[in-house]
C-alpha cells in the first residue's frame, strides 16, 4: 500500500486496502471518492461505464463515513469504499433505468435491498452503471444509451449485461461493482474484462428492487479486482430478506474467511468434459488447460466428469428466460410509470400500451417478449416451456451426480475473449452462444465464480476460469478461487490486471 | 418447426407491441432460427422428468398481518406518465364503436 494518499494511488488500491486506509485514517474517505470522481471524469467518456454519477451524494456518503470514525464508531470492512451500482437495482436517489427507454428518468421512490445494505456498511455509491436493455445480452449493446467499452481494448464490447459494472472495476473508476446473473450476466463480463465476477447461490442474495427480467434466475452479486474484495462485498449485500419471499434464510456462507484460507488441497475438481472443443477459442482453452494443471499442482485432485444434459442448458434457458420475462414485463404498460406515448385522447389503453412498449424497447426485449409469449402460448406450451422444465431437473441431476464426486466443476467461463462491437449486436443467436457455460449454474440455482487466469495469446485479451459449486457451499468457490489467484500471481509476478493495456493498464490508470 | 410472418404479428398483437412491417420481417426470420434452436429441448426431456418450476424448493412464506410502512400517495404518483385527483390517470379503456 502507497504511504502517500495521492489521488493516483488510491484508485489502484483494493477494496480491502481502501478500507484498512479509510479505518487508519491513512486516507479519507472523501478523498478516495474524490479520486474515483476524477477518474471517471478522465476516462467514462471512452468506457461509457456509468449512465449516472451522483457525485454530490457520492461525497455526502463519503464524508458520513468520516464523520462516524471521528467520532470513534468503528467503521465496517468496506466503510468508505466507492461502488458501481448496476442500474436494474432502485436507489432512491438516483434515476433507475435499466438501460431501457421505456424507465430513462425513472427515480424509483425506495431503495432495493442490496442498495439499503451497501448504504448502511458505509459502501459510497459512485452511481449506476450500463446495461444490456433488462439486462438480456452478453455484450451492452442491447442498452438504449448505447454501449459501453472493454477498458482492455475501446473497439470492444465489456460483455453483458453486466458490462458497465465490470468495466468500471476494470477501468479502475470503482474497486468494486454490483451486477446481476441471470443466465451469465455477472461472469461473462467479469471474465471478458479480466476481473472477478460471482453469481452467488439464488436466494442468497435480494431481489428485493431489483427489477426482475426472470425470477427463478435472478440474482445480483460481487464484481471486484481481487477474490478478497469480491468476498467482501458478497457478505455485505447478502442475506435472509423478508422483503423477498425466495430469500434463502440461512446464514451467509463464510466467503471472507474461505478467501482467505484460499488453499485447494484435499479438495477434488472436476472438468466438465462438455465445455470445450468446436467453436471455443484456442488461447481461452490453453489457458483454462493451464489453471487446471496449476489446481493439480496446488495439490487437487482433477478428474473429467460428464454432464451429458449440459449441452441442453442454453435452449432450455432461452425458453424459461423470455417466457419470465415475457410475463413480468407485462408491467410496463405506460399507466403507472415510465414512459406514455400517444395519449392524445383519441386513442384506447391498449392502443397507448402498444405504442409505448413499441416505442420503449429495444429490439432484444421485443424478441425475448414475443418467444416467451410463444412459448407459453396454448398448444405450444408443453413442447416449449414445459420440456425446458424437465430439462432444467435434469441439469439438476447432472450437477448432483457430478457433486457426489467432486467438490467442485470448473470450465471456462465464456467460450471466447471479448469480441468486436458490433460483431454480433444483430445475431442473436451468435450472441447466445456467450453464456453457454454459465447457464448450468444459473437453472440449477448453485453458486459459480469467475476469476481471471491469463490472456489468450492470439489478442492478448483476458480469460475466465469459472468455479461451480453446490447451492449454499459459495465459501467453496473462493477458497479455489483464491488460490488460482495467489498461485498465478506467484507465476506471473504480480496481478493479470498489472499486464493490462489500454485503460486497464495501472500506469494507464496513474497517467 | 417453423415460424411465419402472421404467427409474429399474431404475437407481437398479444405481447402489445405496436410492430412495423419492417420489423416484422426482420424479427420472423430470427424468432425462426431461435424457435429451431431451443426446440432441442424435446430430444431428452421424456414424459416421466418432473418440471422443475425454481431453483429453491419453496413452500408458501408468510409473514405476520400486520402494519408496515408503505409508499405515501404522492410517492406512487410521483413517477406517473398522469395524474388527476391522487389517481392514476388513463387512457379510455373501452373502444369508440
Amino acid at each position: 500500500m502507497p504511504n502517500s494518499a495521492e489521488p493516483t494511488d488510491l484508485i489502484l488500491l483494493t477494496a480491502a486496502q481502501t478500507a484498512a486506509a479509510v479505518a487508519s485514517g491513512m486516507a479519507s474517505a472523501v478523498e478516495v471518492t474524490q479520486a474515483h470522481l476524477s477518474r471517471i471524469s478522465a476516462v467514462d467518456s471512452d468506457v461509457r461505464a456509468f449512465l449516472h454519477v451522483a457525485s454530490e451524494s457520492a461525497l455526502a456518503a463519503a464524508a458520513a463515513v468520516d464523520k462516524r470514525r471521528a467520532a470513534g464508531q468503528p467503521p465496517g470492512p468496506l466503510a468508505g469504499v466507492p461502488l458501481a451500482l448496476k442500474d436494474v437495482l432502485t436507489t432512491a436517489d438516483m434515476p433507475t433505468t435499466c438501460g431501457s427507454k421505456i424507465l430513462a428518468g425513472w427515480q424509483p421512490p425506495y431503495d432495493a435491498t442490496v442498495t439499503e445494505r451497501l448504504r448502511r456498511a458505509g459502501v459510497v455509491l459512485l452511481g449506476k452503471t450500463n446495461m444490456d436493455e433488462f439486462a438480456m445480452g452478453s455484450s451492452t449493446e442491447n442498452s438504449a444509451f448505447g454501449p459501453s467499452h472493454n477498458p482492455w481494448d475501446l473497439s470492444r464490447v465489456p460483455g453483458g449485461s453486466s458490462g458497465g459494472s465490470a468495466a468500471a472495476v476494470a477501468a479502475y473508476e470503482a474497486p468494486l461493482a454490483i451486477g446481476t446473473d441471470t443466465g451469465g450476466s455477472i461472469r461473462q463480463p467479469a471474465a471478458v474484462c479480466g476481473i472477478v465476477g460471482t453469481k452467488p447461490t439464488y436466494g442468497g442474495s435480494s431481489r428485493y428492487g431489483l427489477v426482475a427480467f426472470a425470477s427463478s434466475l435472478d440474482t445480483p452479486g460481487p464484481l471486484a479486482r481481487t477474490v478478497l474484495d469480491a468476498a467482501l462485498l458478497h457478505e455485505v449485500m447478502s442475506g435472509h430478506d423478508p422483503c423477498d419471499t425466495t430469500s434463502v434464510d440461512a446464514p451467509v456462507p463464510p466467503v471472507v474467511a474461505a478467501a482467505r484460507q484460499a488453499d485447494v488441497s484435499g479438495l477434488t475438481v472436476g472438468v466438465v468434459a462438455e465445455f470445450g472443443g468446436d467453436g471455443y477459442q484456442p488461447g481461452v482453452l490453453a489457458r483454462f488447460g493451464e489453471a487446471v494443471e496449476l489446481l493439480e499442482a496446488l495439490g487437487a485432485k482433477v478428474i473429467e466428469v460428464s454432464c451429458p444434459h449440459f449441452k441442453y442448458a442454453l435452449p432450455a434457458y432461452y425458453l424459461i428466460a423470455p417466457s419470465e420475462a415475457s410475463s413480468n414485463l407485462a408491467r410496463f404498460d405506460a399507466m403507472r410509470y415510465g414512459l406514455r406515448v400517444g395519449d392524445d385522447g383519441t386513442r384506447s389503453a391498449d392502443e397507448v400500451m402498444s405504442l409505448t412498449r413499441e416505442q420503449g424497447f429495444g429490439a432484444e426485449v421485443k424478441r425475448r417478449i414475443m418467444l416467451g409469449t410463444y412459448a407459453l402460448s396454448s398448444g405450444y406450451y408443453d413442447a416449449y416451456y414445459g420440456k425446458a422444465q424437465q430439462v432444467r431437473t435434469l441439469i439438476c441431476r447432472d450437477f448432483d451426480a457430478a457433486f457426489e464426486q467432486v467438490d467442485v466443476l470448473v470450465s471456462p467461463t465464456t467460450p471466447t475473449t471479448a469480441f468486436p462491437i458490433g460483431e454480433r449486436a444483430d445475431d442473436p443467436m451468435a450472441m447466445y452462444l456467450a453464456d453457454l457455460c454459465t447457464i448450468p449454474s444459473d437453472l440449477a440455482g448453485n453458486v459459480a465464480i469467475s476469476v481471471p487466469c491469463g490472456l489468450a495469446t492470439e489478442d492478448s485479451l483476458p480469460v475466465g476460469l469459472q468455479i461451480m459449486a453446490p447451492v449454499l457451499a459459495d465459501d467453496r468457490v473462493y477458497r479455489v478461487g483464491a488460490a488460482v489467484e495467489a498461485a498465478l500471481e506467484q507465476r506471473c509476478g504480480g496481478p493479470l490486471l498489472a499486464h493490462a493495456r489500454g485503460l486497464a493498464k495501472p500506469d494507464g490508470a496513474a497517467r | 418447426m417453423s415460424i411465419t410472418r402472421d404467427e409474429v404479428a399474431h404475437l407481437a398483437r398479444l405481447s402489445r407491441l405496436a410492430l412495423s412491417d419492417a420489423e416484422l420481417d426482420h424479427f420472423a426470420g430470427q424468432l425462426d432460427q431461435i424457435i429451431g434452436a431451443v426446440a432441442r429441448v424435446q430430444e431428452v426431456a421424456a414424459d416421466q422428468i418432473p418440471p422443475m418450476t425454481h431453483a429453491v424448493p419453496l413452500v408458501n412464506v408468510f409473514r405476520d398481518d400486520v402494519v408496515v410502512p408503505c409508499l405515501t400517495p404522492e410517492q406512487a404518483l410521483s413517477q406517473a406518465p398522469a395524474a388527476e385527483q391522487h389517481r392514476f390517470r388513463v387512457p379510455r379503456i373501452l373502444a369508440e364503436d
